[in-house]
């Protein structure tokens, strides 16, 4: 019952989004001087016919270049962007009743190949190998074999249509293929907002959206397993889940201020687990961000989430997190030289039969440039366990990175894991190689 | 009703604030650098607010899509982008999450400025990564080069017509003063050059097709061993060699590397020289904007040119 009520809800929403994409005219005001105005047009009528014939010669002088040859699939995207799309004026007299004016694109040509349509295909390659001991005990969190390709991401993005999106990552493990991710995203919706349905990491904390990839160090950090619901054979943990994401910007200034209201399946790793259609997760985060300077800046985030546990849908987790960065680049050295300092700290209170378990962890992080292609860092990790906060599990590391060139990475960590369980404690070399061919990402900030 | 009332909490979060006002008389434009920005000026008057999101003085290709840049973006009613694949690495993720319709790309508030100007080094046939961060659209540093900057120019008069009508006589009176001042101003830089013509020089990075083809000067080499890889001593040596076969004095370099390379070269090759140009308006304390970037840069590569060339 609850569940139909909200997705009732959900579609009225929908359903009102949908009405405000209608068409919108706008009819300005013709106060100009008709006469001059005409001159106006017919001058940019001449000047855009000029610039046409001159890329149409300059087009077809490319083409005969090029011969009959295949364009590399690297450059497909590319003609899109950069191929003038054939033109038709639009008709005299369009203008007076508010039409556009000048000359208009024509999508439709003969020649166009549906390759250029496709996405924008990637493909990040992960291996990693381990060497070191886990003195006294059995398992580690997150075992990592002596070598593994442990997790190859593939990615697809285009741009759906004028108002949306879509984004998929594949995460291509050495056992099988999860959507890692896979969403449509609204970005030219009304009233400031961003809409994401689909698959997708939460935006809890600052590193779970992080795909890993991404991340300043080899593994994640101890909290996310032991407190956002990763299983220790998941490399890739965090709080991932099917649902609806709503964003906007909230005015403040020159504090960029970004609210996040979340909603999911309820299925989570071992946080969220869904018994009923009605079970569903719900997350908020509240996002601040400010430049101290040009070349150092703050964050500070807050987030909440709220879902059921594997007990039952009568038994509640509730997260509450938060994170502070601190990030400096020198801009005219900015290829050279940066810092970011990182800590993110999460309570999580767990319904039980008997009692709540309240958790507690974090970590905290520094990662310097010292050089154009040189990276080191070094994380702390200190964490109670969800389901039983009496054992805490704490680890230290030092990183280092090494960048050959924008599409490939090397680096090495050492890890230093004392589990609270049994007073284990694990000393472990890892090395990765990340590489990446086809579409060229965004750096993450 | 706890289900709800949480769902509540979260939305409602998203919704608290107002919409943000944007009532302004002036078009809001944003552009990529500081060059495009100075163009937007110079056609758009005191009808145009522009901020540009990148320094003068900063690498292009790596700026850090700050959060503070999605604020600027979501207030523009004009977007002005370098193209060729420059922002590929910053760009889409801001325009993304600008929660502004207008400047998505597409939308008429959308202008690539590349598309209507003359761009060198389109690779022809097979490309790889193995020859670096090449741009498979071109070279896009088009804009150091004047001829360029007037087409620019027409690119930005007419998108700014097209989104205020109103003003088109006014954006076409500043483009056509622009112009002017533009072309005197080149024949004083074609001036100043012409005795160099034919000069062979190096640089750091491929920031300056478009100006040394203006010039007639040739570029016979790169700092760089391969766009966006750092010198490598193999790489030095040979260019080292070259230069000294060639008789090559000259290194051009951006404010954003590092000069223990090119100076390291330069102390190898007698008469060797290093200089730093502006590749951007900003890029050093005096060039406030397009015209003076060329002047600038024309008066210290003449300079330099008279020196090493005793002509």
């Amino acid at each position: 019952m609850q569940a139909r009520r909200f997705s009732t809800g959900m579609c009225a929403v929908l359903i009102f989004a949908a009405a405000l994409f209608g068409p919108v005219t706008t009819v300005s005001a013709q106060t100009a001087d008709v006469q001059a105005l005409r001159q106006e047009i017919e001058q940019l009528r001449k000047e855009f016919e000029a610039v046409r014939q001159q890329y149409g010669q300059r087009l077809s002088a490319l083409e005969a270049r090029l011969g009959g040859a295949a364009a590399p699939a690297a450059a497909a995207p590319a003609t899109r962007e950069a191929g003038q799309p054939a033109t038709a004026e639009v008709p005299p007299g369009a203008l007076a009743a508010g039409g556009p004016t000048g000359s208009l694109p024509i999508y439709a040509t003969a020649s166009a190949a549906s390759k250029i349509f496709n996405p924008d295909i990637g493909m990040i390659g992960n291996f990693i190998s381990a060497t070191g001991e886990s003195r006294g005990g059995s398992e580690s969190i997150a075992p990592i074999p002596f070598a593994t390709l442990q997790e190859s991401e593939a990615s697809f993005q285009a741009i759906v249509d004028p108002y949306a999106r879509a984004d998929f990552f594949l995460a291509i493990g050495e056992e099988g293929i999860e959507v890692e991710e896979g969403y449509v995203s609204f970005p030219t919706l009304p009233g400031g907002l961003f809409v994401k349905a689909g698959k997708f990491r939460a935006n809890i904390g600052r590193l779970n959206a992080f795909h890993n990839h991404t991340l300043p160090w080899i593994d994640r950090p101890l909290v996310m397993y032991n407190l956002l619901g990763g299983s220790p054979l998941d490399p890739d943990t965090g709080i991932k889940d099917a649902g609806v994401s709503v964003s906007r910007l909230i005015p403040a200034g020159k504090v960029f201020l970004e609210a996040t209201g979340e909603v999911f399946r309820g299925d989570s790793g071992t946080v969220f687990k869904s018994s009923r259609r009605s079970d569903v997760s719900t997350i908020g985060r509240l996002r601040a961000y400010a430049d101290f300077t040009e070349e150092a800046n703050i964050e500070i985030g807050g987030s909440y989430a709220r879902g059921h546990n594997d007990l039952g849908s009568g038994f509640f987790t509730q997260l509450y997190g938060t994170d502070v960065a601190l990030r400096w680049r020198p801009l005219s050295r900015a290829i050279y030289r940066s810092m970011a300092a990182r800590t993110e700290l999460f309570w999580s209170r767990r319904e039980e039969i008997a009692a709540p378990q309240s958790a507690f962890g974090g970590y905290a992080s520094l990662d310097y440039q010292v050089q154009r292609r040189w990276f080191v860092g070094g994380r702390y990790d200190w964490t109670e366990r969800a389901t039983n906060a009496a054992i805490r599990d704490r680890g230290s590391s030092a990183v280092l990175t090494f960048w050959p060139s924008e599409f490939t990475q090397l680096r090495s960590q050492y890890r230093r894991t004392r589990y609270g369980d049994d007073g284990r404690m694990a000393n472990e070399l890892l090395f990765q190689a990340l590489f990446t061919i086809g579409a060229h990402g965004a750096h993450p900030f | 009703m706890s289900i709800r009332a949480s769902i509540g909490a979260a939305v409602a979060a998203a919704f608290l604030a107002g919409t943000p006002v944007s009532a302004q008389s002036k078009l809001n434009v944003v552009t990529s650098t500081e060059d495009l920005a100075s163009i937007a000026r110079e056609v758009g008057g005191d009808k145009v607010a522009v901020v540009a999101l990148a320094k003068g003085y900063q690498d292009p290709h790596f700026v850090d899509a700050k959060p503070s840049f999605i604020l600027t973006m979501n207030r523009a009613d004009l977007y002005i982008a370098v193209g060729r694949e420059l922002e590929i690495g910053w760009l889409p993720p801001l325009v993304n999450s600008s929660r502004n319709a207008k400047i998505q790309p597409g939308a008429r508030g959308y202008l690539d400025a590349s598309l209507t100007v003359h761009i060198l080094e389109i690779p022809t046939g097979q490309i790889t990564r193995a020859m670096g961060d090449v741009h498979p659209l071109g070279n896009p540093h088009y804009w150091l080069e004047p001829g360029n900057g007037r087409l620019i120019a027409q690119a930005v008069r007419n998108k700014l017509s097209e989104i205020s009508p109103a003003d088109n006589a006014l954006f076409a009176r500043r483009y056509d003063d622009f112009d002017r001042r533009l072309a005197a101003a080149e024949k004083r830089w074609d001036a100043a050059m012409a005795p160099y013509k034919g000069t062979k020089l190096v640089t750091y990075h491929r920031s300056w097709p478009n100006f040394m083809d203006r010039f007639g000067l040739q570029v016979i080499g790169y700092v760089e061993p391969k766009p966006g890889i750092p010198p490598s001593p193999s790489h030095t040596l040979d260019l080292i060699e070259e230069m000294k076969r060639g008789g090559i004095k000259l290194i051009v370099v951006e404010p954003y590397f590092s000069l223990k390379t090119p100076q390291a070269i330069a102390n190898q090759i007698p008469g060797g020289k290093v200089l730093v140009l502006a590749p951007s308006v900003g890029g050093v304390k005096e060039v406030a904007d397009y015209i003076q970037l060329f002047e600038y840069n024309v008066k210290l590569l003449a300079g330099a040119l008279k020196q090493v060339t005793g002509k």
